[in-house]
């Protein structure tokens, strides 16, 4: 489904991808780890398309498409999803409104009919049950003045509710209590099908506890430097980071 | 253009001369108290003449363009049948409300509808009102209104005739508002109008009054507004004015306000289009527990330019006053905001806010804006604010993030930043007018 080869990426001068290469296949989850400033976000944004990163070299394929030829919009309705790490406050635009708007657009570039009123209220009820977001949240303004759990619940809200096939989710698990940890792994867990894909960025291991991986792979200085099973993650928690970069350097 | 225009003499001339055949039209009311004013505004707008750039109140707004133009002035009804003029589909679709319409100035009886009874509002054309309400004109026209200082209000008040008058008496609650329409109808040349009006809303009244200004046909127009209002003890009064004409348009317009004790004003403006807008908005606290709220909403695009200049001039203890103005500018467009706070020594326990925020969406569009505060009391609360940026980056980014166009995107942040001030409209039918008017602006 995704096919990252070579991937190079700057911001500003600097040079933060280094030839990052990843495959993801349909049905796989894939958990990427590493250190602060590793470029976790920066994959994840460049991927989505977000303009403010150049990208210098290598490519991305999406079933074949040259993702980098995209706008962030066409991506979305390709079917790529980003939870960002830090989602953005939008006041005056109510989630409501924003998702009607978007779970329509993504729908028009399928071909598909718009939902009407009706059909798009019982989508969401159907979806907000799955992350246990209530009504008076959502028709509010966007994020504003949500708890940081909010946030986060709303962006997999928003997930669901966009069906994306693959959705790269960058440190959902920050800033979420225990309990609010398991709510939104479930809800990941269940909107998993073998057809999509999902992309787990954290530097904690705990989330995986409950999103279980088929792959780790350690992201340092802007290029994936080991990959391994799901066992590699709770190596990373018990050990750090230093033995890896000691391996890099060596 | 064609070459008659040489013989044009400029605007302020013509203006001056045309004043004795509209003494003629006046048909012996020239003996009328209000007719000494005229003289005296007259005498007035000779003197003070247009302004130019160096006038520090149209420092920013240049009218060179307004005075070369060859307008029609004919301060004469002449005699076109209302029925000549087809406007329905202009209006604010299903507001119930008093509708009246003017036509170049002049008031279309046949297509205005008062539905309120007449014990709780008085709505007449300003002409007719002078013969059944004599002494509540003559106690307030021109009362508030500068026409000593300012050129467009001295030349609105020389040429007073035609306009609104509503009146409001003593504890009337009155629920359906009134909607004045001025519409140029540009397809029977350049026409000039300079709407008078006069709102008096008695004590422990009630009302909300719309003004909206629209063109019919793309020519030139120019209107020259003035409209005073009273509004009286524990009064309260929701005035809305709605600018949406033609690119080719002049709207140049003052509405003083004179508030008293306990009384409310609420105020908002919505500028969409023209080519010349300027709106003066003056208002006086003069007595304790007054309460104003000033919203503003400009959207000037091509070359367009939109000046709101405010005036709350608190003058007496304890009252309040908010203020609250956005701009969207597109094109080649500019927009000037200046807003005057006056706290006089006397007006200890003032609460006065303003706030002025704009969103530049090309490189080409300009705004200038300056806050002025003169506070002479010391136990105050006031404070100021401006801003002037472009729509943000990341927020874009978020909403193309989930599959919604470039072009959505924009118009959902700019519904988002316009519905601060759409929101305080009250009035649902006018409330929804502006949204789609919005809308369709956003996806052209
Ligand atoms: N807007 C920016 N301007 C300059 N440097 C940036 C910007 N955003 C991120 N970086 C830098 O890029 C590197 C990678 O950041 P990021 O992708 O956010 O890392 P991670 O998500 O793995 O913690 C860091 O060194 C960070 O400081
Ligand atoms: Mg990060």
């Amino acid at each position: 489904m995704l096919s990252i080869k070579n991937l190079q990426a700057n911001i500003g001068d600097k040079q933060i991808l280094k030839g990052l290469n990843l495959e993801v296949k349909a049905g796989e989850v894939h958990a990427i780890m590493g250190p602060n400033g590793s470029g976790k976000s920066t994959l994840a944004s460049v991927l989505a398309g977000r303009e403010d990163y150049e990208v210098t070299g290598g490519e991305v394929l999406f079933y074949g498409k040259d993702l980098l030829e995209l706008s962030p919009e066409e991506r979305a309705r390709e079917g790529i999803f980003l939870a960002f790490q830090y989602p953005i406050e939008i006041p005056g635009v109510s989630t409501t409104n924003f998702l009607k708007t978007a779970v329509n657009e993504v729908r028009k570039a399928r071909g598909q009919e718009p939902l009407d009123a009706v059909q798009f209220l019982t989508r969401m009820k159907e979806k907000m049950k799955l992350v246990e977001i209530n009504q008076a949240l959502l028709s509010r303004s966007l994020n504003e003045g949500f708890s940081g759990g909010e946030k986060k619940r709303n962006e997999i809200f928003q997930m669901a509710m966009l069906e994306p096939k693959l959705a790269i989710l960058d440190e959902t698990d920050s800033g979420l209590d225990i309990d609010a940890l398991r709510i939104v792994a479930e809800g990941v867990n269940k909107l998993r099908t073998k057809d999509n894909a999902t992309v787990v960025v954290t530097h904690y291991q705990r989330l995986l506890d409950y999103i279980i991986p088929d792959f780790v792979h350690v992201l340092y200085q802007g290029r994936i430097v080991k990959s391994g099973p799901k066992e590699l993650a709770l190596e990373l928690e018990e050990k750090g980071y230093d033995w890896i970069k000691d391996e890099v350097s060596a | 253009m064609n070459e008659t225009t040489t013989y044009t003499t400029d605007l302020k001339s013509r203006l001056l001369s045309s004043f004795s055949q509209f003494e003629k039209e006046l048909n012996g009311s020239i003996s009328s108290p209000i007719h000494t004013l005229r003289k005296d505004a007259l005498e007035q707008f000779d003197r003070l003449g247009f302004p130019t750039t160096k006038h520090e109140e149209w420092k920013y707004t240049d009218i060179k363009g307004l005075l070369k133009q060859d307008f029609d002035f004919a301060p004469t009804n002449n005699g076109v049948s209302t029925s000549v003029y087809d406007v329905q589909d202009l209006l604010i679709p299903d507001a119930e409300a008093n509708i009246l319409i003017f036509v170049n100035g002049i008031y279309q009886v046949g297509l205005s509808k008062i539905v309120s009874p007449s014990q709780d509002i008085i709505i007449k054309d300003f002409t007719e009102a002078y013969t059944t309400h004599a002494s509540v004109i003559d106690s307030y026209f021109a009362k508030f209104a500068a026409y000593n200082t300012n050129a467009f209000v001295a030349l609105n008040t020389a040429f007073a005739q035609k306009g609104s008058f509503i009146y409001v008496p003593n504890n009337k609650i009155v629920e359906k508002p009134v909607i004045i329409y001025h519409i140029a109808d540009t397809s029977v040349g350049k026409p000039v109008s300079m709407p008078r009006n006069l709102l008096v809303t008695g004590k422990n009244s009630q009302a909300s009054v719309v003004e909206v200004y629209l063109t019919k046909g793309e020519g030139t127009s120019f209107a020259n507004t003035v409209t005073e209002i009273v509004i009286q003890e524990n009064a309260s009064l929701e005035h809305i004015k709605i600018q949406n004409e033609g690119s080719e348009a002049y709207n140049i317009g003052t509405t003083q306000v004179y508030q008293v004790r306990d009384s409310k004003f609420f105020s908002v403006t919505i500028s969409l289009n023209g080519a010349i807008v300027r709106n003066d908005l003056n208002i006086v606290l003069d007595d304790q527990n007054c309460e104003a709220n000033l919203y503003g909403l400009y959207m000037p695009t091509g070359k367009t330019h939109i000046d709101n200049h405010s005036l709350v001039d608190h003058a007496k203890p304890h009252s309040y006053s908010n203020e609250l103005y956005k701009g969207i500018l597109d094109g080649k467009s500019t927009g000037v905001f200046n807003g005057k706070i006056f706290v006089r020594q006397d007006a200890q326990k003032t609460n006065a806010f303003q706030s002025n925020r704009n969103i530049l969406l090309s490189k080409e569009a300009s705004m200038n804006t300056k806050p002025q505060l003169e506070i002479f009391a010391d136990d105050v609360k006031c404070s100021h604010g401006a801003t002037t940026g472009q729509l943000d980056n990341d927020m874009l980014f978020y909403l193309r993030s989930r599959g919604i166009s470039l072009e959505k995107a924009k118009a959902l942040l700019m519904h988002a930043f316009a519905a601060d001030v759409v929101n305080q409209i009250k009035i649902e039918p006018v409330r929804h007018y502006i949204e789609n008017a919005i809308t369709s602006r956003l996806t052209e």
